[in-house]
């Protein structure tokens, strides 16, 4: 059990003061607060000594007290003698003092608010520059790549579509089948008010090739690549990789950035088609079981009721989520900073992005067909 | 007998990062044949200074000359056919983490010259073997030590066998021997490459057993404060920061190789 930490405070003489420490000062204990022993601290003093005859343990608690007293002290121009502390105390107060300030990282200075909306225009248009560049980079060397001088390399192409394609055919037939589910759920509660069961299969269809099936496969590819390319080139970029290209005169967008945009470009459209399909027969597990209906008949309805333009409609919504995801991810990952947490931001705004621009991208395609 | 022609020529550089100046009025050469080291402490404008030179970050303002060519006014194609008469060794290694060492070595090969693949696999083979590395060739970098990724890093420098090669900091989280056999074959390649050499460093140990010549960067003074032979400066340069940096800040003007 440590002992209580007390302060006593003595006057030998009128004008000096000598402070007792006793017990044990640790940051495990609780000592009286520095504001009472500062109220002693009054004009009459002229002289501070300390005794700590009777301290058993001590840390930075007493530190920390000490370094109050003795601002104060200084404050009021009291003479001090330190001698009567642990000789380990007196050095670590005296190395405290003596860590020189460094005035060439002074963040210190307030900003006024025409400093900071300057400062915010001016990083607003370092970043449109950085975008064209970027965009302009890409068109460049997509051009490249029939010249033949593009560092483009199959293995990393066919590795990527790979990834987007093969691998996330489990999780977006687990979704398709599930928006598939919902819509016919949701359709079934009014249609069968009026007997018209069979037009659930109208509207699963039309729902998923015209709009779901993009949309949902765009969300989770945004999700699972746009968040790997983002953070698979800010690591790089980390690692000074993406510098050890340039120094080597081979292009970055050429050699990773292109290869990852067409794979999702090529695979997207397809993995549309696929969702289209297990969201179909998602619905028609609700038409057989729950109205009814045979799988023939609702299958036919099904095809009576889509076009192959909506067919396409939804195709070109999942090319151009395509390209939008493998933009915002690649273009978040190069823009990456040299840390770790700025990785986890790339990918964060990676996704962020991604599913912004799918979602405006959708209003503006459909609205441009509709109207 | 003529003074060797210099290789780089840093005429009244400034280095600085929007408005916040890393160095300013930088001036040296560095000569064919020497290795250079640029020393400071942290935080001084080394690495920046290396970004510069590797046509990474324009500077602020001031020239730097590759031979006659003022390098940063030329058009990129030719700052690319400069850039890749250089080979560079990044503090982390900064090897393609998706291929293998082979691949890794075998890329620059492959972008700039049209050797069979035959041919490409011997260069790779013979350039992995110099650092120590022979058989290594399908290991991915992250399944190598810091030392080993180091010297492949190396090997992927050395691929086209550079008339500069510059190093960034090539002990930093090295261990003592990992660190002087690093320095031993960046001598022995010198003297078998007939390389300029550019080392970062602030490694003592390392600068004394290497350096031919050397600039002294201040973080403070946020200028160049002394250039020469380590070795010398340590006997006769008066400045008291390089002479503190020089005997980690004893004063004592002895050479300590460890």
């Amino acid at each position: 059990m440590p002992q209580q930490p007390t302060l006593a405070i003595q006057r030998p003489q009128p004008g000096h003061l000598v402070v007792s420490l006793d017990g044990s000062w640790t940051l495990h204990t609780s000592p009286p607060p520095p504001a009472e022993f500062l109220a002693a601290l009054d004009d009459s003093v002229r002289h501070l000594a300390f005794a700590c005859g009777g301290l058993d343990d001590w840390d930075t608690r007493l530190l920390i007290f000490l370094r109050t007293v003795i601002a104060e002290a200084r404050s009021r121009h009291i003479e001090m003698e330190l001698a009567g502390l642990p000789p380990g105390a007196q050095r670590l107060l005296t190395l405290a003092e003596t860590v020189p300030e460094k005035t060439t990282y002074d963040k210190s200075v307030r900003e006024t608010l025409v400093t900071r909306i300057g400062r915010a225009t001016i990083i607003l248009f370092d970043q449109i520059r950085e975008v064209a560049a970027f965009t302009g980079e890409i068109v460049l060397e997509f051009l490249t790549l029939f010249s033949g001088k593009s560092p483009f390399r199959a293995r990393d192409f066919f590795y990527f579509v790979q990834a987007c394609g093969v691998e996330s055919l489990p999780i977006v037939s687990l979704i398709a089948v599930l928006v598939g589910v919902i819509l016919s759920f949701v359709g079934a509660v009014q249609l069968q008010m009026f007997g018209a069961q069979i037009y659930v299969a109208n509207l699963v269809g039309l729902g998923m090739v015209l709009e779901m099936g993009a949309l949902m496969s765009g969300v989770i590819v945004a999700g699972r690549i746009g968040a790997a390319y983002a953070a698979q080139l800010g690591t790089m970029q980390v690692n000074e990789e993406i510098d050890a290209l340039r120094t080597i005169g081979i292009s970055p967008v050429g050699f990773l950035v292109l290869p990852r945009m067409l794979a999702l470009m090529l695979m997207l459209p397809l993995l549309c088609i696929y969702a289209d399909i297990m969201g179909i027969l998602g619905g028609s597990v609700i038409g057989v079981t729950m109205l009814d209906l045979s799988l023939v008949e609702y299958l036919e309805q099904t095809r009576k009721s889509i076009q192959l333009s909506q067919c396409g409609q939804g195709l070109l919504k999942a090319s151009v989520f395509g390209v939008l995801i493998g933009y915002a991810g690649c273009l978040r990952g190069m823009q990456c900073g040299r840390s770790a947490l700025a990785v986890g931001e790339a990918t964060t705004s990676a996704v962020v992005t991604s599913i912004v621009l799918i979602v405006v991208s959708d209003s503006i395609i459909t609205f441009i067909i509709n109207s | 007998m003529t003074a060797p022609a210099p290789a780089i020529t840093i005429k009244a550089l400034t280095m600085a990062y929007g408005s916040f100046v890393l160095q300013r009025d930088l001036n040296f050469a560095i000569t064919r044949g020497d290795i250079f080291v640029i020393m400071g402490g942290n935080g001084c404008g080394k690495s920046t200074l290396l970004r510069h030179l590797l046509g990474l970050k324009p500077p602020a303002s001031g020239s730097i000359w590759y031979g006659e060519e003022n390098f940063w006014e030329l058009p990129e194609e030719d700052r690319a056919r400069v850039v890749r008469k250089t080979g560079i060794l990044y503090q982390t290694g900064a090897l393609w983490s998706s291929m293998t060492l082979a691949e890794n070595v075998a890329l620059p090969l492959l972008h700039y010259t049209d050797l069979p693949p035959a041919d490409i696999r011997d260069l790779v083979a013979f350039k992995l073997s110099l650092v120590g590395l022979a058989g290594f060739e399908e290991f991915y970098p992250a399944e190598l030590s810091g030392g080993m990724r180091k010297r492949a890093s190396l090997a992927r420098a050395i691929a086209l066998d550079p008339e500069i090669l510059f190093f960034d900091e090539p002990s930093a989280g090295l261990d003592p021997i990992s660190a002087r056999i690093l320095d031993e074959l960046i001598l022995e390649l010198r003297e078998s490459l007939g390389a300029t050499l550019v080392v970062v460093t602030h490694d003592l140990a390392s600068i004394y057993t290497i350096a031919t010549n050397s600039v002294f960067l201040d973080g403070d003074s946020k200028t160049m404060l002394a250039t020469g032979n380590p070795k010398t400066l340590l006997q006769e340069c008066t400045n008291e920061t390089v002479l503190n940096f020089l005997t980690r800040g004893t004063g004592k003007r002895e050479v300590r190789t460890v």
